[in-house]
């Protein structure tokens, strides 16, 4: 209808903008009465949580309307932004400069256009292998031997969370045909839906994700995961959100079908999301305390792009993985083969009166 | 043609240094000033002056050296879009101050952007100011000076190197400061110091 945005998606879209803008309308509300019992920097970095997700959101839904190219470079900036603000905070050597260069400039650049170009056999590989190898060489190059192994290990973790792991949510729009399981005639068939409508699906649980998870934590979280890490989050926390999670997917994917997956399928995937999602938020929890930011304020002003998309970073390889391995096929010639292969598993089925 | 490239090259500096500019102790102001700031890259005077509000930038000049400045057309024409004041760093006589030039230049209008260190610094400490700014203070006791404390510029582009990496900085202006009466040259310039330090912790 609007570029790669279909009816479904465009509803998915716009009612995930009334929600945010509903529950920051609450936020503002909750922080002009001083007579509730919440903790004031709870509820404010609640309102900045779900202003950054608007904000999201909206870029999201422009770049959505205009085509996969301006989708894959909106996320290369993303990419950008998140990468300087973990080599800012990473302490590297003088020495280490002309690493930083190819680091923050060609590698997400070479992986942003490779993904634009749909070169999947290259994008997959370029970042782990070649840059992995390539950081090593160049900071031997430099003539700088002292903590050789932290500051390899420091660089290629940041480009491999925020350029390589991130580039796989609009790699989803990527994807060749996909097929999907049609019920009714018992049948793999071609999914004729958005391609959007996945990377939407992935946005809006990452979303609902963190979101429950916050709320659960400071409601009825008892049991803290790992207080030197973060003081805040539960086990609790991360039930509820997978939970919660798993009902807003099986109910997005009842009444407004924007992924190939079945009911269950889209369960799975939003438990699948979740988990991701909330081992990346304690993993740059982590990495903020081994760094002492915990406070606000220093190099980084506020919050920054890194700390609101380490949930996305995590979440996004494995539900692309997933979808390309059971989903993703090149041609109708081989939707036909999986039906064959179907009918074949039926026929053994009934002839051992496993299947009736 | 400068109308044009005024906001370009800002822009440019803008998102390459990632700048965050804070106002601690002083408030954007156009009154005349000395903004005096620690040196550890060839970026930090365009890359505080761009972060500058735009009228209080188009009255701040910025103190550069000329050896550095004038080779090549392009730091040529960057140091004119910026309205850098150039000093000949191997010229400096009793009759040639530099201070002299900077008073008659600046008028009643216009503030100044200086590197007290002198040149720039690769050690983590600042070095000891040079005397400039207590001269310049002394003949115009009016002048604010305003310590500004740069965080991350040697990252982005350090000394000896020519391509920048695009990281973020932050750039803390704290409370102006006068020359007291009767106060040396030695104290002046430690207490100059200090204050940039003070601001390392904000």
């Amino acid at each position: 209808m609007f570029g790669l945005l279909d009816k479904n998606t465009a509803i998915l879209l716009l009612s995930n903008l009334a929600v945010l803008a509903a529950l920051f309308g609450i936020g503002r509300y909750l922080k002009k009465r001083s007579s509730v019992d919440i903790d004031a920097e709870t509820v404010r970095s609640f309102s900045r949580n779900m202003m950054a997700w608007m904000v999201v959101c909206v870029v999201l839904a422009l770049g959505l309307m205009v085509g996969t190219i301006v989708t894959v470079i909106f996320f290369w900036f993303v990419s950008f932004w998140a990468q300087r603000e973990f080599v800012t905070l990473t302490p590297t050597k003088p020495s280490d400069h002309r690493t930083l260069f190819f680091l923050i400039l060609v590698f997400p650049i070479a992986q942003y256009v490779l993904e634009g170009m749909g070169a999947y056999d290259l994008y997959s590989i370029v970042i782990p292998v070649y840059g992995t190898l390539f950081i090593g060489a160049r900071i031997a190059f430099a003539n700088d031997p002292d903590e050789f192994l932290e500051r390899t290990a420091k660089l290629q973790f940041g480009l491999l969370i925020c350029v390589y792991a991130l580039s796989h949510a609009p790699a989803l729009l990527t994807l060749d045909m996909l097929m999907t399981w049609d019920s009714i005639d018992g049948q793999w068939v071609e999914w004729m839906g958005a391609k959007a409508g996945l990377l939407l699906y992935l946005v809006v649980i990452v979303q609902i994700s963190d979101m429950t998870h916050f709320i659960a934590d400071r409601t009825v979280g008892r049991h803290v995961i790992a207080p030197k890490v973060n003081e805040f989050k539960s086990w609790e926390g991360l039930m509820t959100a997978i939970v919660v999670s798993a009902i807003v997917g099986l109910l997005i994917q009842m009444f407004l079908p924007v992924t190939p997956f079945q009911l269950y399928g889209a369960a799975v995937m939003a438990i699948i999301i979740s988990v991701m999602a909330s081992s990346g938020s304690m993993t740059m929890c982590a990495i903020k305390r081994d760094r002492g930011i915990a406070r606000h304020g220093g190099l980084v002003q506020s919050r920054g792009v890194l700390d609101r998309i380490a949930s996305l970073c995590f979440a996004a390889p494995i539900y692309f993985h997933v979808t390309r391995f059971f989903l993703e096929v090149d041609s109708i010639q081989e939707i036909n083969i999986a039906n064959e292969q179907l009918d074949v598993v039926f026929q053994i089925g009934s002839l051992t009166g496993f299947w009736t | 043609m400068k109308a044009v490239t005024i906001p370009v090259l800002v822009g440019i500096a803008k998102l390459f240094s990632g700048a965050t500019l804070r106002w601690v102790g002083s408030q954007p102001d156009t009154c005349q000033r000395v903004y005096f700031a620690n040196h550890t890259s060839h970026l930090d005077a365009l890359i505080l002056w761009a972060s500058l509000p735009r009228q209080i930038r188009a009255l701040t000049r910025p103190v550069a050296a000329k050896d550095y400045w004038v080779r090549g057309p392009i730091r040529r024409y960057i140091s004119e879009v910026f309205n850098a004041l150039l000093i000949d760093r191997d010229k400096i006589k009793v009759h040639n101050s530099p201070i002299d030039m900077m008073i008659k230049e600046i008028g009643d209008q216009y503030s100044l952007i200086v590197f007290p260190e002198g040149s720039r610094n690769t050690e983590s400490e600042m070095r000891d100011f040079k005397s400039g700014i207590y001269y310049l203070s002394k003949k115009r006791p009016d002048l604010e000076l305003v310590p500004v404390y740069l965080n991350n510029m040697n990252r982005i582009m350090p000394k000896g190197e020519f391509l920048p990496v695009p990281l973020m900085s932050c750039i803390t202006i704290g409370q102006p400061m006068w020359l007291e009466a009767g106060e040396s040259k030695n104290d002046f310039l430690k207490r100059a110091r200090n204050e940039i330090i003070k601001l390392r912790d904000y």
